[in-house]
């Protein structure tokens, strides 16, 4: 499975997230939110190149809960709690934010 | 995930004794392991033998094709998973000391080890 | 506690590091190659001998049997069967594999 953008090729899973990370750019975020139907704002990306910094740093796609501790201590309490983290990806944000992010899929969520 | 679990906490302990990349058992346990904390028990993290070597700074995996996970346990404390422990017997026979670790640690005595694995209400085997 | 050694004490290290983290008054279960340690003359002979002071120590003899090491069994060592096997999980609040 997978989705093509310019002639490039994005493979992806059975759930719809990338197979491969290194393939991600904007471009494939830009498709994979039009398929979760999230507007893309700042306040997306932000959240989204939060993701992509955590997983550089640690290797996973952190649980829900984790992410909106690390996104208070980082951005703010006023973002690192889940009403905000929710109104922008009202699917989840460990999911959908993780998906857009071409991250796989957060382990330890349940 | 959010919500407060409402059943008792009871103490678990993750006994990892094999190096990381040989075998599976290392990254399996890390799974469980970050799967557990979503359930808020009182989680503790034993690193013997060859588990020492999980733990240990500079791994880079790109040339053997698999993935480094090692980056992962500096992870744990944001999950609030703050409890690992590293036998000191362990560690010394293998050359390493607790500045060669990617995350800190407390360095338990067999003596000491023996004491905090027979407290544990549940032990995993890895 | 229980502690289970499945490996041969001549072959991996499981047994020694059981024998060195184990607390007095634990319990320790030998199963499949890892009733060689149960045996006369085994590496570990003489570190079980001193930690049966303090331990009780078993062996599954379906699997001494199976590798023809039933006569040469370590005096004080108690043999079991299956269901002694289950037994001993079940009495013992928690349980290590050295695997």
């Amino acid at each position: 499975m997978g989705f093509e953008i310019n002639g490039k090729t994005y493979e992806t899973d059975e759930e719809g997230y990338l197979v491969n990370l290194a393939e991600w750019d904007e471009e494939a975020a830009k498709y994979l939110a039009i398929e979760e139907k999230v507007d893309m704002t700042e306040s997306h990306w932000e959240v989204v190149n939060f993701l992509r910094e955590y997983y550089n740093d640690y290797q996973i796609a952190p649980a829900v809960r984790v992410l909106t501790k690390a996104i208070g201590k980082k951005l703010g309490p006023e973002k690192g709690n889940s009403k905000y983290l929710y109104e922008l990806f009202p699917y989840g944000p460990a999911k959908q934010a993780c998906k857009i992010a071409g991250l796989p899929k957060p382990t330890g969520c349940i | 995930m959010d919500e407060e679990s409402s059943g008792t906490v009871k103490k678990f302990a993750f006994i990892n004794r094999k190096a990381p990349y040989g075998t599976i058992y290392a990254l399996e346990s890390l799974e469980v392991v970050l799967i557990s904390a979503a359930f808020d028990q009182d989680v503790s993290l034993v690193f013997a033998d060859d588990g020492v070597y999980q733990l240990k700074k500079g791994q880079g995996t790109k040339a053997v094709g698999m993935k480094n996970f090692s980056p992962t346990y500096r992870a744990l404390e944001g999950y609030d998973i703050e409890k690992l422990y590293v036998e000191k017997e362990s560690m010394e026979a293998r050359g390493l000391t607790e500045e060669d670790l990617i995350v800190p640690v407390e360095v338990l005595t067999s003596q000491e080890m023996a004491t905090l694995m027979d407290e544990q209400d549940v032990v995993l085997s890895f | 506690m229980l502690h289970i050694v499945n490996k041969s004490p001549s072959e991996r290290n499981a047994m020694s590091s059981c024998l060195r983290m184990a607390k007095k008054g634990s319990t320790i279960l030998l199963i499949e190659d890892g009733v060689y340690a149960a045996t006369k003359g085994s590496v570990v002979e003489k570190d079980l001998k001193a930690a049966m002071a303090d331990m009780q120590v078993y062996a599954l003899w379906p699997d001494l049997e199976a590798r023809g090491m039933q006569d040469t069994v370590i005096d004080g060592i108690k043999q079991v069967d299956y269901a002694g096997f289950v037994d001993l999980v079940a009495e013992n609040k928690n349980v290590q594999s050295w695997l």
